[in-house]
């Protein structure tokens, strides 16, 4: 029986209940009707985006102390993330491609 | 009767498709990066079955080996997947006819699953089961890569530095397909001002929920500005 770190185990169940009830959502408050507030829905276009900005951030947070070493290698990572994706629109290629690269970085 | 039932699994088979090749290629770079940071395929399961989302699973990991606060991790669930919100109100009709499968369908939706059940025309025949169904093996799909994932990096001798790039890499394809398909490029611009800003300000360890939280009020801000401008 392997040891279960019931910590871990919660955190997952309280993400999972934060995310199934905002799937739900709809189907508490709007019965009814379907009209959203307007600053609500305007507020839904533009979250993603931002938010994925943030997160992208969020993977490079040690760039700035390791800019000499594993930071810069980051950097080109994403670069070639980036191009790849840009240049064949395949998830598979880029993330792929982007990874080994950054690997074989980390190995030389 | 069976032939009809039959040709439905199929049909709703070849649907999914295209979800089954980027479901099961992410999920086992999730279960190989759950691995690597020492949590077993059983814990990847776990957090597909009852989560059930591409790029949250991924940032809860780091959250998970950091020992990030419960706040911070609640704070981004609700931020990252608040779009699955919009993603049932297009649905809301269509799942309540669906009866008892109705919460089973709310707790699979996904920007795949959503996107691929748009597709399906009103009026075709056996619609719902079709829906219900895509969500089933779109599920299977990512349970299975996660759990291969976690198998295959518990059998490999070596750790494998530098596998966790591949969220990196997720996020900045989600990012440019968003920015390719938005013409308003305002909102990403400031989530990466903000980003870098809080990034220095409160250091690495800390800097996410600040800066989630000044991303979000200031794009509460502008919407009511451009709201006003076109009054």
């Amino acid at each position: 029986m392997p040891n279960i770190q019931w910590n871990i185990i919660g955190i997952i169940l309280i993400s999972a209940a934060i995310t199934f009830t905002l799937r739900a959502l709809p189907f508490f408050i709007f019965r009814g009707n379907r009209t959203m507030p307007v600053w609500l829905s305007r507020l839904g276009t533009m979250l993603p985006s931002a938010i994925m900005a943030v997160l992208i951030v969020y993977c490079l947070k040690e760039v700035p102390q390791t800019i000499t070493g594993t930071g810069i290698f980051q950097c080109l990572a994403v670069v070639v993330v980036a191009v790849t994706y840009k240049w064949k629109h395949n998830m598979f290629l880029s993330i792929l491609s982007g990874t080994l690269f950054y690997m074989i970085l980390l190995k030389l | 009767m069976k032939n009809n039932k039959k040709k439905m699994l199929y049909d709703a088979w070849i649907k999914s498709l295209p979800i089954l090749f980027s479901y099961v290629f992410v999920s086992f770079s999730y279960g190989l990066m759950m691995q690597n940071a020492g949590y077993a395929w059983y814990y990847s399961l776990f957090t597909s079955l009852t989560v059930y989302t591409g790029a949250f699973q991924f940032v809860l990991i780091t959250f998970l080996s950091s020992g990030a606060s419960i706040v911070t991790i609640a704070v981004t669930a609700l931020l990252m997947n608040s779009r699955q919100t919009f993603y049932s109100l297009t649905f809301l009709d269509d799942f309540k006819q669906m009866r008892h499968r109705k919460w089973y369908m709310i707790q699979t939706m996904t920007d795949e699953t959503y996107a691929v059940n748009c597709t399906i025309p009103q009026n075709e025949k056996n619609r719902h089961k079709q829906m219900f169904l895509i969500a089933f093996f779109s599920r299977c799909y990512w349970m299975i890569g996660a759990v291969l994932g976690g198998i295959l990096g518990q059998i490999l001798p070596v750790q494998l530095e530098g596998i966790d790039f591949c969220m990196t890499a997720l996020f900045v394809i989600i990012f440019i397909d968003q920015w390719e398909s938005s013409t308003n490029h305002k909102p990403a611009l400031i989530g990466v001002v903000m980003g870098v800003i809080c990034l220095f300000i409160f250091g690495a360890r800390t800097f996410m929920l600040p800066a989630l939280i000044f991303t979000s009020g200031i794009l509460l801000l502008i919407q009511g500005k451009e709201n006003q401008a076109d009054a």
